[in-house]
């Protein structure tokens, strides 16, 4: 085996909305089941679909080649509502999350922190941000008997004042966009330190209040997605009009081993394996053979934590503004542009207060279900389906919705918080203070 | 080229969408160096006002001659609607000396229009020869005999659309007569073509779809209107009739009204479910806020355009309907039947069955509470309808022309 020259970072995002199920105006004031999910896009049956072509082909390959490669490392982030939904739906639920447990035991894998609700709750409110990160740290610790050290934000959402806030929360690093724009000439395949920004004392008094642990550690590292390598697999894997397809793993690895650097940090949507890519891509093959040919070439693995752990930083980034993981423009513009998307996330958001008011009138049980309601409200892909902007390209690779245009997922988004707020008029009795 | 093309109706002389399309194709066709002959039943002084210098306009009793052609039975019908309100549209519109223009009965006048429209074919040099509909296929057909130049039928609705399972057997037989003598058809939308396919035993191979579009806008009307300020206005624009759904209009309304008072529901246009709608309108009790403004013409279209809220088109059946870009164009957003072509072209509205009522209200409603909606609609909208133009589609028509000379 070669001697070990730089080490490939993955991290698999793991997500499935609550999709919202139609609602017409009528039916405000005595809609039930806000969450089972549009027509043909049912959650549970997208969850089975899902399952059967991703969850489970994807951690059978990871689990064998963890267990044939010592070595070979990962890392997951899953959403809280994602560990909801296995819980909630039966025995394929069962099955999906009984074969995570499985990858987290070898002791290769790491799980990341993320946003419960895969919210877009920091641009709102830091609040509602920490507190849903304690949730979620709660929710891994339950089941997999975990504590994450690296955060990841909804959709790699991050600035310098997030990574500061999260840095002050008590974690180890956190994962961000390797985005030319704010590198410029330098290598995304190194660590580094975000910029240093002075908190508002209230954000960083709520942050203090969210520690994750009891003292801070000494440092605090950046790890950025290398996506020209990681798009070589989650987007253009398949496509037959790359000059560079067929990409196999020999030919992955040998890039890999040309990149300069450290860390080539390999972020992306687990569904990659089996949804977005097909298993007759070839796609399965390929992660079979990708820790062999890399190791051949003298590329190791690491998680996030580890990746921290080993190497140094080399220099501050700079992220003045708010960054994505997403599209072309690097920014928040799938979820937070037009107008329909505003209105909406100025009304989900502007309950908060109302809410936090007003809770203590209710016992346990009803406080529990209308946090939960309201906050799988927040959840970012309400907001994509508003988008109109790929809509109206015509691109449908990059538009995915269940609904039949950004239109209907916003009157039907729109009526399900109506009668939210009806209910807490008036069955739970919530007036404003 | 040069185009030997059979029209019906001619804006400012037209009852409907016909005579706005024909104007539109003709003017993108002599914008890329055709010329045409464009023969019709009447031509008038206010026509030759400000069309293209490569469009030549002719009157089909001028041709000075006629051809024997089949004889069409006489029949009580008319395309539009009843007798009764095409032969109140023909004393409208044209006043005087009808007797040399429309006949006051239909199957008539084509027949009339044929024999002698077709004259022109040895009179006038083309290379191709063009019609719109059934009302000029026969014309088209008898043209084609005296110059054995190529024919094009220019499908823009057929009887299923205006006639729903009452279908009349001589207007489909003569619907389908043209189809088969054209040498290709040019359908209006994907919606029609399946439907020529389909009911008319048509090869798909014959068919080619060019969709409609609108001419640029100058229009400068703004929202004002003289009913309540804090009302909010729904209308309805287009013939009464069947095809168009105006019932469906006011069963919509009804449930709106159960959610929002302060709504006025306007009905515009004419036809043969008018007094219906009014004896509807009053049944349902929402007589109040439901108001009937007539057919209306010229400026005042969009006028009507621009003083709504919300312009629903709730068609059954609807090859295309250009109405939608029409109040897109003048800032109005649209809820559009699923069940119409021009859903093929515009993305930026919303959608609804036309049977299915209560979506159909859910939608108006959110537009009417929602200014994120209607302004996201509107800005998006006109965005999209900037990329069609006349101009493009007449280039697709030119390429229909080409497959068929070889030019």
């Amino acid at each position: 085996m070669n001697k070990i020259n730089k080490t490939i970072c993955f991290y698999f995002q793991v997500h499935q909305p609550y999709r919202l199920s139609k609602c017409n105006v009528f039916e405000i004031g005595s809609k039930e089941n806000y969450f089972i999910g549009p027509q043909n896009y049912e959650n549970q049956e997208v969850f089975e679909k899902v399952a059967n072509k991703c969850y489970i082909p994807a951690n059978k390959v990871i689990l064998d080649l963890l267990k044939k490669h010592p070595e070979f490392k990962v890392s997951y982030s899953f959403s809280g509502v994602f560990l909801d939904q296995c819980l909630l739906f039966g025995d394929i639920g069962k099955e999906v999350l009984d074969s995570f447990k499985a990858i987290i035991d070898t002791g290769q894998a790491e799980i990341l922190s993320e946003t419960y609700y895969h919210s877009l709750a920091w641009i709102y409110s830091k609040d509602e941000f920490a507190k849903q990160i304690e949730w979620h740290k709660k929710l891994i610790y339950k089941i997999f008997h975990k504590k994450p050290q690296v955060f990841r934000n909804t959709e790699l959402i991050y600035n310098n004042e997030i990574a500061e806030f999260i840095r002050e929360m008590g974690f180890k690093g956190i994962v961000a966009e390797g985005w030319d724009y704010y590198l410029q000439w330098r290598n995304q395949n190194f660590l580094y330190k975000p910029k240093k920004v002075e908190l508002h004392p209230e954000d960083r008094k709520i942050a203090k209040n969210y520690r994750v642990r009891k003292t801070l550690p000494k440092d605090f590292s950046l790890l950025l997605k290398n996506y020209k390598l990681s798009d070589d697999i989650a987007f253009r894997f398949s496509n037959k009009s790359w000059t560079e397809w067929p990409m196999g793993a020999d030919k992955f690895a040998s890039w890999a081993n040309n990149a300069e650097g450290e860390t080539i940090n390999l972020f992306m949507d687990y569904e990659t394996f089996g949804e977005h890519q097909w298993a007759d891509t070839g796609i399965f093959e390929f992660l079979k053979h990708l820790p062999e040919e890399c190791l051949k070439n003298g590329i190791g693995f690491k998680t996030p934590s580890e990746t921290i752990k080993a190497y140094k930083t080399v220099g501050e980034l700079d992220v003045p503004h708010l960054m994505s993981w997403a599209d072309m423009e690097r920014d928040l513009s799938a979820w937070c542009s037009n107008d329909l998307q505003k209105n909406a996330l100025e009304r989900i958001f502007s309950l908060e207060n109302k809410l936090k008011s007003t809770l203590n009138k209710l016992n346990k049980e009803d406080r529990d279900v209308v946090m939960d309601i309201w906050r799988k409200l927040q959840t970012s892909d309400h907001f994509y389906y508003m988008c109109t902007k790929y809509w109206n390209d015509g691109d449908v690779h990059a538009y995915f919705s269940p609904y039949e245009s950004p239109y209907d997922a916003f009157i039907t988004y729109m009526n399900t918080l109506s009668d939210f707020e009806h209910k807490l008029e008036n069955k739970y009795q919530l007036t404003s203070v | 080229m040069q185009i030997l093309m059979f029209g019906w109706e001619f804006p400012p002389m037209n009852s409907g969408g016909l005579g706005v399309a024909c104007q539109g194709i003709v003017e993108g066709l002599s914008h890329h160096g055709h010329e045409i002959f464009l023969v019709l039943p009447k031509v008038s002084e206010s026509m030759h006002a400000c069309k293209p210098d490569n469009l030549n306009l002719l009157a089909a009793h001028k041709s000075g001659g006629h051809i024997e052609c089949m004889e069409i039975p006489s029949s009580l019908y008319s395309p539009y609607c009843t007798i009764e309100s095409y032969t109140k549209w023909i004393e409208e519109c044209i006043g005087e000396e009808p007797e040399n223009m429309y006949g006051k009965n239909l199957f008539e006048e084509i027949h009339r229009y044929a024999s002698r429209g077709a004259m022109y074919a040895g009179k006038v040099p083309h290379d191709i020869i063009h019609t719109h509909d059934w009302l000029t296929a026969e014309a088209g057909i008898q043209a084609k005999k005296i110059s054995d130049k190529p024919m094009v039928m220019h499908v823009h609705a057929t009887e299923f659309d205006r006639s729903g399972d009452n279908v009349n057997q001589q207007v489909y037989d003569m619907e389908r007569r043209g189809m088969e003598h054209a040498d290709r058809i040019i359908a209006v939308s994907e919606f029609t073509k399946k439907m020529l396919i389909k009911h008319y035993g048509i090869k798909e191979w014959k068919i080619d779809v060019v969709h409609n579009a609108v001419k640029p806008n100058f229009s400068t009307y703004h929202k004002t209107h003289h009913l309540n300020k804090t009302d909010k206005i729904v209308l309805f624009l287009g013939r009464m009739t069947l095809q168009k759904g105006p019932d469906y209009f006011l069963k919509m309304a009804k449930r709106v009204l159960e959610v929002m008072t302060k709504v006025k529901f306007i009905m515009a246009g004419d036809g043969d479910m008018t007094e219906q709608m009014i004896h509807m309108a009053n049944d349902l009790g929402i007589e109040r806020n439901v108001l009937f403004a007539g057919f209306l013409k010229g400026d005042e279209v969009a006028q009507a355009y621009s003083h709504a809220d919300l312009y629903v088109m709730p068609s059954v059946s609807e090859p295309f309907g250009i109405a939608p870009l029409e109040a897109i164009q003048n800032g109005t957003p649209v809820l559009i039947s699923k069940q119409a072509g021009v859903n093929e072209i515009i993305k930026n509205a919303l959608r609804a069955d036309f049977w299915d009522i209560d979506d159909m209200a859910n939608k108006v409603i959110a537009a009417l509470q929602y200014d994120s909606l209607t302004n996201t609609l509107k800005d998006h909208g006109k965005r999209e309808l900037e990329q069609i133009s006349w101009q493009k589609q007449a280039k697709h028509i030119e390429n229909v022309y080409k497959r068929i000379t070889g030019k």
